[in-house]
Parts: C-alpha cells; structure tokens; sequence
C-alpha cells in the first residue's frame, strides 16, 4: 500500500481524481446495472432458469453471440485494410472516405435497419439479384450478420488508425534492408504492434453487436428459435410485464459480456508483455 | 417608457382575464398503432364541442406505438388521461400491475368501454393470384403469410385467436386448432413486432401473399399504397376485437382533468364521435350508427373473446404467456 502510494504522490491529485473516477462510474454504470442483479435477485432458482435457459433464449444466446463474434471477426480483418488504406496512401477523396467510415456511428440504427432490410429484401436493389440464385440475406441469420458488421465496423478503424499512424513506415524499410520478405515484415513486425489495437476495436465491435437492437430487429424477421436475438425477447419480455424476466436474460448477459471483455483485455496484456522488447 | 410599463400592464391584465375566463387544458391519449389517423380526425372535433360546450380550450396530444408498450409506459409514470388501447389485458395491466385505475373499469363507460369494434380481415396482392377466400386457404403449401409477432403486438394476437377460432370451429377440437395454427405459422417467414411493421413488410418489401390485419389497417393500406391494387378478403368468420377506452383514474385525479377526460371518453360513444370512426373503418358499436354505415362493412360471423376463450386474462395463460401454446408451436 505504502509502495502504491508512493508511486502516484508524484502528481498530485491522486485521491481526489480516483474518487471523482469511481462515483462517476458508479452512478453511470454500476448503479443501473446493479439494479438488474438486484431485481432477479428476489426470483427463485427454478424461476431464474426458466426465464433465462428457456430453449428458445438458448437458441437467441446463440445466435447473438455467434454472429457478433464473426460479425466483429470479418470486421477486424476488412477494418484493418481500411485503416492501412486510410493511413498510408494518398488518393483523391480520401477525406471523404475517411468521413463515411463514422456513418454508422451517427445514424440512427433503426434507420440503419431500415435501409438494409429494403436493400436485401427480394424487391430491392441487391436482394432482387441474390434471391433468384437462393442467397436469402434479409429475414435470415446472414442479414442479422450484416447488419451488426455494418454498426462494428468504424470501432476497429477508428482504434487502428493512430497507431498506424505511429507506426513510421521507417520500421518496415528497416526489416526489408535486414532481409524480410513481405509476409515476414507483416507477420513478424506490423502485426505484433497492431495486435493490441486490432484487439481492442473487435472487443468494442463485439461488445456493440451483443447490445445492438433497433437495426437487427428489422432486417431479422424475428423467428423464434432461429432469428431472434437476445435483446429482442428482453423487450419481447417487457410487452409482457415480465420484468424479472427481462432483467435475468439481461443478467446472463452482462455477466457473459464482462467475462469475455474480461479475456480479451488479458490477451491484450499477455500479447504486449509477449511481443514488446 | 410609462406609456409601454401601461401597455404591458393592460397587455398582462388582458391574458389574465382571457386566461381566467377560458381555461386552456392538455389532455393525453395514449394509444396504439393503427389508431393514429382516426385520432387525429377526432381529436379536434372533440375540441369544438368542448369549446361550445363550456368555453375552454382543450388541446389533446396523441401517442402511438405497440399496445403493450404504450400501457408499460404508462404504468412506468407517462402522464395519460386516458388510454385507447388494444386490448382490454393491456389495460387490466393498469390495474394489476400500478394501481392506476380500478378494477372494474369496463363497466364504467358503456358496451364494454368499447366505443368502436373491429375484426381481422385478409389482405391480398392484386388479382388475389394465390385465391385466398378464407382461413382455409391460409395453411396451404406454397401461401406465405404475414402478421406480427403474438408476444408483442396486440393486433398479433387477435389475428392468432380469430384463426384458433375457425380451426376449432373446422376440426371440432383444440388439438385440430393448434395443428392448424401451427401449420399456419410455418407459413409465416417473418415475424415484426407490431401490425405497422408488418404492413410496411407485406406493401413495400413485397413480402407474403396475404396480410392478416385490423380491418381498418387493411383499409387504409388499400388507400396508402392504391397504384399496387391490393384487395380486402373478408373471411366467413372473425373475431370480434373490442379496443377499450378507460379513464386514468390516478392522473386525472393529479391534473384536475377528470372532467374532461370522461367528456372526452363519452363523446367517442356520441353519433359524432361514431361517424368519425366509421369514417375510420372502424365499426361502430351504436347500433342506430351501424344501421346507417352497414354498407360499408361486410357482414361475417363475428366470435367475441369472452365465450371463445373465456375472456382475455384466460387466453393470455393459455396461449402467449412464456411457455403457453404459441411458444410451444415455434419449440417444435
């Protein structure tokens, strides 16, 4: 104790800053949350799993993380070319590109559901092209997919960015005169400095598509046991003033949510400690 | 400057007479989807009566969306003087679950606080390619059908009940009902969360080769999109759907409003209020004024909830709570 307070008596303002930073997150964030714990608190354990472990919540678990993890995924891939492109080349437009890539961020994400449901529905403009050779995306899992990469996609370019623009161009001539080939420059040198920042935008990629609801809710069609994503049967829950329903679906949830956050920031610490020399 | 302090003083002691002698009083009607349009006729013919009536202004704002959304907000503190809801489970809701009103609140305006009534009709695509005359034909391989989503749309659940009735009625038993209900949902590719959404899903997605819908949201979808041609299929038989009305009792009480609100409520039940419902596709529940507007609607064999399904409490158990017959069909 003695040891840490000797560390940050070099600035001062230490207690005062952390106190500030904890009733701060403590009335953003923990009092809201701690209010679902404590409303599922008073279920019983056979109310609690049969709100929460009910067949069809299972099947909504499953999509809504599987298709945010490979939402965030294909994110994390396309974002890091986006974010490559937008740092090291020059071309006419590019501020324009630059600026599309926050679209997503401020559009209000029904209307984001809206415009993508009328895209890929059968009469629409890329819909009447795909439904004719069997590609359905609209009201199927695929268009639930689509429309969380749409809403993830800014999170990994925005983190990337700055720290491709840290990176000087300088560290891959070094590795090329020292006789890396093209794979190994990328695999041995960029990768391993980008690897904290990739991590961090699909965490935040991930973390949105998990909560994401007023774009999937329109492009999903809604089916029970096969395109309902877990927000939806906690309002679906709500309609039905199922209050201590919602907050348990809710509660598995945040808890999964936090756990695998959790695990992403170790990585992210086990892989700087790994990589940085 | 004296003669402007005078001005201002004359201008204030104007506003305060005028305001003293006509009082102006916001009223809000909590209401839901498809009741937008017909609301927005009423409301200021309502306003004229009042204003001849006792000289005060009255000014009612309307707020729309899903019929049980729109009473958990009401039961979460939104400021209603009366609810116009759906169904009348989403107003028992007021009761059981805020106190906000009192039990027995359907028999305090007449013919089940009902004022208007509606039922659950066909819409089909120009030409009716598919044939589609009645509940039959709905489960037909090859038909897709559009509704919302039972769990959470009000307008769902009648259009679940009128088809569970005429199963029932067909086969004789429950278990042919709910075969029949199931086979009617597997026909079903996309399920929106209220009956607007799922309009915009059958007219501007192109989706589905029939929509089951409130007759006046049929309606009015026939006139919105009238280059598309869709045509009304009216089935042998229905469900009869009573939209309550009722009075906030504990807000009215909080704002002084209670006079108003009740004028309010009653005059919906007035040959006024009546003629603008018609107006609406809404079928009246005077009989004089549905002597008169019986062109206008087709006649069918009508079943009420109450002696169908023993009244809404019964079916909401049986049928949407989580676990009830709906979940079961989508569990297979």
């Amino acid at each position: 104790m003695s040891l840490l307070r000797k560390q940050h008596s070099v600035l001062p303002g230490f207690g005062l800053s952390l106190g500030f930073t904890l009733a701060y997150l403590g009335l953003i964030v923990l009092v809201p949350l701690s209010a679902a714990f404590l409303k599922t608190a008073g279920m019983s354990w056979a109310d609690f799993v049969a709100a929460a472990a009910s067949p069809r919540v299972l099947a909504a678990y499953r999509l809504s993380f599987l298709a945010s993890l490979v939402a965030a995924s294909v994110n994390a891939f396309f974002g890091l070319i986006v974010a490559w492109v937008l740092v090291r080349y020059a071309f006419p437009g590019k501020r324009i590109v630059d600026a599309l890539i926050d679209l997503p961020f401020a559009l209000p994400t029904a209307v984001a559901g809206i415009a993508l449901t009328a895209i890929y529905a059968k009469n629409g403009w890329l819909g009447q092209w795909l439904e004719p050779h069997g590609v359905k995306i609209a009201f199927t899992e695929i268009g639930v997919f689509v429309a969380l990469t749409f809403i993830g996609l800014p999170f990994v370019v925005r983190t990337l960015q700055p720290v491709l623009e840290e990176l000087q161009p300088e560290i891959e001539e070094a590795a090329v005169s020292l006789g890396a080939n093209r794979w190994q420059t990328i695999a041995r040198v960029l990768l391993p400095e980008l690897f904290p920042a990739l991590l961090t935008g699909f965490a935040l990629s991930f973390a949105r598509a998990l909560g994401e609801y007023g774009s999937v809710v329109f492009i999903s069609g809604n089916m029970p046991m096969r395109t309902e994503i877990v927000p939806l049967l906690i309002i679906t829950k709500l309609e039905q003033y199922d209050y201590r329903g919602a907050t348990a679906i809710a509660v598995v949830m945040l808890t999964a949510s936090f756990g695998l956050l959790l695990l992403i920031n170790l990585i992210q610490k086990w892989s700087r400690r790994h990589h940085r020399v | 400057m004296k003669k402007l302090f005078s001005f201002s003083i004359a201008l204030f002691a104007f506003f305060f007479i005028a305001s003293s002698s006509a009082k102006t009083i916001e009223l809000l009607n909590v209401s839901y989807d498809s009741t937008r349009e017909f609301y927005a006729d009423l409301n200021p013919a309502f306003a004229a009566h009042w204003k001849a009536q006792t000289g005060d202004i009255v000014v009612i704002k309307q707020s729309h969306g899903g019929s049980g959304k729109q009473a958990r907000g009401v039961i979460d503190g939104l400021q209603a003087d009366v609810v116009t809801l759906a169904l009348a489970a989403d107003i028992d809701a007021l009761h059981e679950h805020a106190q906000l009103i009192a039990s027995d609140w359907q028999k305090r305006l007449p013919r089940n606080a009902s004022p208007y009534t509606s039922t659950i009709v066909f819409l089909v695509r120009k030409g009716n390619p598919k044939a589609i005359k009645d509940w039959g034909d709905l489960v037909k391989p090859g038909v897709s059908v559009i509704t919302p989503n039972p769990k959470t749309s009000g307008g769902a659940r009648w259009n679940y009940l009128a088809a569970w009735a005429y199963a029932r009625r067909h086969t004789g038993n429950e278990a042919g009902a709910q075969q029949f209900v199931a086979n009617l949902f597997k026909n079903v590719p996309v399920l929106d969360s209220g009956a607007r959404g799922s309009t915009t899903t059958f007219a501007q997605r192109g989706i589905g080769d029939v929509l089951l819908t409130w007759e006046n949201e049929a309606h009015l979808a026939q006139k919105e999109f009238l280059t598309e041609g869709y045509e009304i299929v009216v089935p042998a038989l229905s469900i009869l759907a009573e939209p309550p009305v009722c009075l906030v009792d504990k807000n009215v009480k909080k704002k002084g409003t209670q006079a108003v609100a009740q004028a309010y409520l009653e005059y919906l039940f007035s040959d006024e209020g009546q003629r603008i419902a018609v107006r609406h596709f809404y079928r009246p529940s005077s009989p004089a004024i549905a002597l008169k507007s019986a062109p206008h609607f087709p006649q069918l064999e009508l079943v009420t909830i109450d002696t169908e399904f023993s009244g809404w409490t019964q079916a909401q158990k049986t049928h949407f709570a989580d676990g009830g017959v709906f979940d079961q069909i989508y569990a297979r």
